[in-house]
């Protein structure tokens, strides 16, 4: 069917082209910047979520602060840095945990304590861990050297290594000179950079024997750490309740963390970010709303007569309306599409700029952020032209007719 | 008092409230009109004619009395009934012919039968009634800006006849014409009314309204 009225409005938008155009153009600036935005957003998420599920296998348990875990004083003088006194992992209590959770994959234990350290004349801190050999072995690396084979040897990680110009040969001085426990160790090996972690951050670390760790700092047996690697990612949330459930029977003694949850407060915090960056660049579709009320009105008020010689002439007032509707979302369909072309250019640069790859550019949970500011945008002209085209077909067609 | 007029209004009134006190323009207006009349209704500015065209065409509602219109009480239509008896019943030709100015000529004609019918003339009537005005196609593709006083007016008489109205209203169509297109206007008019349709026509050029075969004369917003 010819539709006359989609005609009218189209031509209207045809003579007054130029302000159509602009009222347009703020369309389009908010569809680029809400789907540019959105999908550097889920971007970030995808890639964030990525690098985090490689450690996703990962369940650590620790002494929960308020419950019977095994105090941290006995073992030596110096644990806990002298004065906190840290709640630690006891012998049985780990061996407790290693019944319900050797099912699931590797569990080991972990020293560590922050201290002072000197290489040469350089002073500054680090983390020692002191671990099981076999587990070392599992757990690490190593790029340039070998395993730690005796009491006085140590690997460390590459940014320790690079931070303190350390080689394979190089002594490190662990402890406070002035405390008077300094033990000397060399590096036999440095690891290969495994980043952020939930275990053990080993970048920026030494890492020895056990026994050279509770050498240095007593408290043989107990352990600040127990960790879970699991052979199938999957059963996270399982081992975690058996671990809780054999462990906090009576009282609170442990803490179970698992990176899935990490992972979604990770990526919750992202969102909310996402989202908050969006509704700011949403101000601008605020912004092209005003510009089409604007542009709509002005419709109105110079057809005036013209509605009043088609409202003479036997057009309903809901055809009136759907005049102003049709040029409302006319005006919101060009502007859309246009703003989600642009879309594609300005969010691949946005998200290589802030994101560092496109990866997860051509994902649906990307480019789903191009359909949907779309939608906004279209809604948003339709909204704002429904105040003049009601404003329009409830003009007294008498009065109309005697506009200039 | 006929027994079936087209046309029949009893004690119309029309009041405008105005800051300065209440305007009388129609006081109590009672006629009636049959099919096939051909009336004129004359008087000096301000005595209520266009206020009465506008009842009589149903863009405006008495304050008081009632207008019937084929037997119907228009006090009791809503406003999508009135515009629907605007589409089907009534023809419209004014002074300043009103032509929709983004719509050719052609598409002027074509608007109301589209309004009526929902698809395109395929019957040949639009080119027919153009023809019949004396509007041939390379005229009837232009824009109303684009025709003189007088196209403008045959179009506007053919877009009045599109949907074969039984009333022809007529609000001084020769008013903005020179005299040889004024008077070919008329003998239009008069045609329409010698093949049966019902016109009503505000003038106040007594030449024109000679054309009529009945005169109403108003004053004050009312008949004399």
């Amino acid at each position: 069917m010819k539709d006359v009225i989609l005609q009218l409005s189209m031509r209207n938008i045809r003579i007054h082209f130029l302000r159509s155009v602009l009222a347009a153009l703020g369309i389009v600036i908010g569809v680029v910047a809400i789907s540019s935005m959105g999908m550097m957003g889920a971007n970030m998420t995808l890639s964030v979520t990525e690098e985090l599920s490689s450690m996703a296998n990962i369940v650590v348990i620790t002494a929960s602060s308020g419950g019977g875990g095994f105090g941290g004083g006995q073992g030596g003088p110096m644990r806990g840095g002298g004065g906190d006194e840290e709640e630690k992992i006891s012998e049985d209590e780990f061996n407790d945990i290693k019944k319900v959770a050797e099912k699931y994959g590797l569990v080991y234990v972990i020293y560590s304590e922050s201290d002072t350290i000197e290489v040469g004349d350089r002073k500054g801190r680090s983390t020692v861990y002191g671990l099981d050999d076999e587990v070392m072995h599992e757990l690490f690396t190593v790029t340039n050297g070998s395993y730690p084979r005796s009491t006085s040897s140590v690997m460390i990680g590459p940014t320790l290594a690079d931070r303190y110009d350390l080689k394979i040969g190089s002594k490190i001085d662990i402890g406070d000179e002035e405390e008077n426990r300094t033990t000397t160790v060399r590096v036999v090996g440095i690891l290969e950079e495994r980043g952020m972690s939930m275990d053990i951050n080993s970048d920026n670390a030494i890492i020895g024997s056990q026994k050279l760790f509770t050498g240095m700092y007593g408290g043989e047996g107990e352990y600040d750490q127990v960790n879970l690697i699991l052979n199938d990612v999957n059963d996270s949330a399982r081992a975690k309740e058996e671990i809780l459930g054999r462990m906090n029977k009576k009282e609170e003694t442990v803490n179970v963390q698992d990176s899935s949850r990490m992972l979604s407060s990770i990526t919750s915090t992202l969102s909310t970010m996402t989202t908050f960056v969006m509704a700011i660049a949403g101000i601008s579709l605020l912004v092209a709303a005003t510009s089409i009320f604007n542009v709509m009105m002005m419709s109105v008020t110079e057809r005036v007569r013209e509605i009043g010689i088609m409202r003479s002439i036997g057009t309903q007032k809901s055809e009136v309306m759907k005049m102003f509707i049709y040029e409302s979302v006319i005006l919101g369909v060009i502007g859309a599409t246009i703003g989600a072309i642009i879309s594609l250019a300005i969010g691949w640069i946005v998200v290589l700029a802030m994101v560092g790859s496109t990866d997860y550019f051509f994902t649906s949970a990307s480019l789903i952020y191009i359909p949907s500011a779309m939608l906004v945008g279209i809604v948003i002209c339709i909204a704002s032209g429904i105040y003049p085209a009601w404003r329009a077909a409830n003009l007294d067609p008498i009065e109309a007719l005697r506009a200039e | 008092m006929d027994e079936n007029p087209l046309i029949e209004l009893r004690e119309v009134t029309k009041i405008y409230p105005l800051p300065s006190g209440d305007v009388i323009a129609l006081d109590q207006v009672s006629f009636t009109v049959r099919e096939g009349e051909f009336v004129a209704i004359m008087g000096p500015s301000g005595s209520g004619k266009s206020t009465l065209l506008n009842q009589l065409g149903c863009l405006d509602r008495p304050t008081s009395g009632d207008l019937y219109i084929k037997g119907k009480n228009t006090r009791e239509m809503n406003d999508r009934e009135l515009t629907d008896l605007r589409l089907n019943t009534i023809g419209y030709i004014f002074q300043r012919f009103n032509l929709i100015p983004l719509l050719s000529a052609y598409e002027n004609v074509e608007y109301p039968f589209l309004m009526k019918n929902r698809k395109p003339d395929d019957t040949g009537r639009v080119d027919l009634l153009l023809g019949l005005v004396g509007i041939d196609r390379a005229l009837a593709a232009h824009k109303p800006p684009e025709l003189s006083g007088g196209q403008q007016q045959r179009v506007a008489v053919a877009r009045a006849l599109v949907n074969e109205p039984s009333i022809l209203l007529c609000d001084e169509p020769t008013g903005n014409l020179d005299s040889v297109t004024g008077h070919q206007i008329m003998e239009m008019i008069t045609d329409l009314n010698r093949k049966g349709r019902t016109i009503l026509m505000v003038t106040h050029d007594q030449a024109v309204a000679e054309y009529s075969a009945r005169t109403i004369v108003m004053r004050d917003g009312r008949i004399v």
